[in-house]
């Protein structure tokens, strides 16, 4: 599991283009919307493609999201028990 | 009445330099325009971590308006600084990237995020949020720098009173190729708001 979630940092920060922001500086139960890492609306569509093609997860409704995109701690718990890659 | 209008300041970004009034404020070795324009926006210190989400072509507009913008005296209200920005390869190196995204079916993953910048105007939407402007704006296509109609637009605005000042210019971007000049006009300065001088300083 903590493979699992220094390999979702590494991704967030990649593919959200987050440049100011390091592995190290991600705690696993950090906020990733609103006071925590502030990501937006765009960056929670952008995390629905990379569950998809990443590990086979298709959210239907994105508003499932923002569960699951609670912090690094809950996406990795979810990831674990319902990817198909 | 018209007004005497003038060009307060203006920008450029190309051939690896950034200039401010003709006068070069960053310039940087890196061969490719994503090493280049980072280590441009470091070197303003201008802290909005957004820049780092935005396409080629919002990078390019964004900074040259922010380098412009932040010349403008604290005592008076930017909120109705118009923007008119042209370019001739609208948003089409984007727009190849969305393209490239969606053309295999059996690997069919666009990318939000590339998506949102595939209208030229974009970058527009950037800098008015960076500036908290809440003005009229345009966007056109162009095949070459068109000072005729930014002049007439820009003087329109200004003389109806639609803006106090205007944010004018072009901002290109199309496969590591990229041409930025913009510059400012309201009532005050010493170059005069003409054709003339408008070619001029886009050949400076």
């Amino acid at each position: 599991m903590s493979e699992l979630k220094q390999e979702l940092k590494e991704k967030i920060i990649e593919q959200l283009n987050l440049e100011d922001v390091s592995v190290e500086e991600i705690a696993d139960n950090d906020a990733l919307f609103g006071d925590g890492l502030g990501l937006d609306s765009i960056d929670a569509l952008e995390l629905i493609v990379m569950l998809d093609k990443d590990y086979g997860i298709k959210l239907s409704d994105p508003k499932e999201g923002r569960k699951i995109f609670e912090s690094v701690e809950v996406m990795a718990n979810y990831i674990a028990e319902n990817r198909t890659k | 009445m018209n007004k005497e209008l003038y060009i307060e300041n203006f920008a450029h970004i190309r051939d690896n330099k950034l200039y401010l009034n003709g006068k070069v404020l960053f310039t940087d070795a890196s061969e490719e325009f994503s090493g280049f324009i980072k280590a441009a926006y470091k070197s303003q210190d201008t802290k909005y971590p957004k820049f780092f989400k935005m396409d080629n072509l919002s990078k390019l507009a964004f900074l040259t308006a922010d380098v412009l913008l932040n010349t403008f005296p604290s005592e008076e209200n930017i909120e109705n600084t118009a923007i008119i920005l042209s370019n001739r390869a609208s948003s089409l190196d984007t727009d190849r990237k969305h393209q490239q995204s969606i053309k295999d079916e059996e690997n069919y993953y666009p990318s939000p995020a590339v998506f949102v910048y595939t209208l030229p105007n974009i970058c527009i939407g950037e800098i008015s949020i960076k500036h908290k402007l809440y003005s009229e704006n345009s966007f056109f296509i162009f095949e070459h720098f068109n000072a005729v109609h930014l002049f007439n637009y820009a003087s329109s605005l200004l003389n109806s009173g639609k803006a106090d000042k205007v944010l004018c210019g072009w901002a290109d971007y199309d496969d590591d190729k990229y041409d930025a000049f913009l510059y400012l006009v309201g009532p005050n300065g010493n170059i005069k708001h003409n054709k003339e001088e408008i070619t001029r300083l886009y050949k400076l």
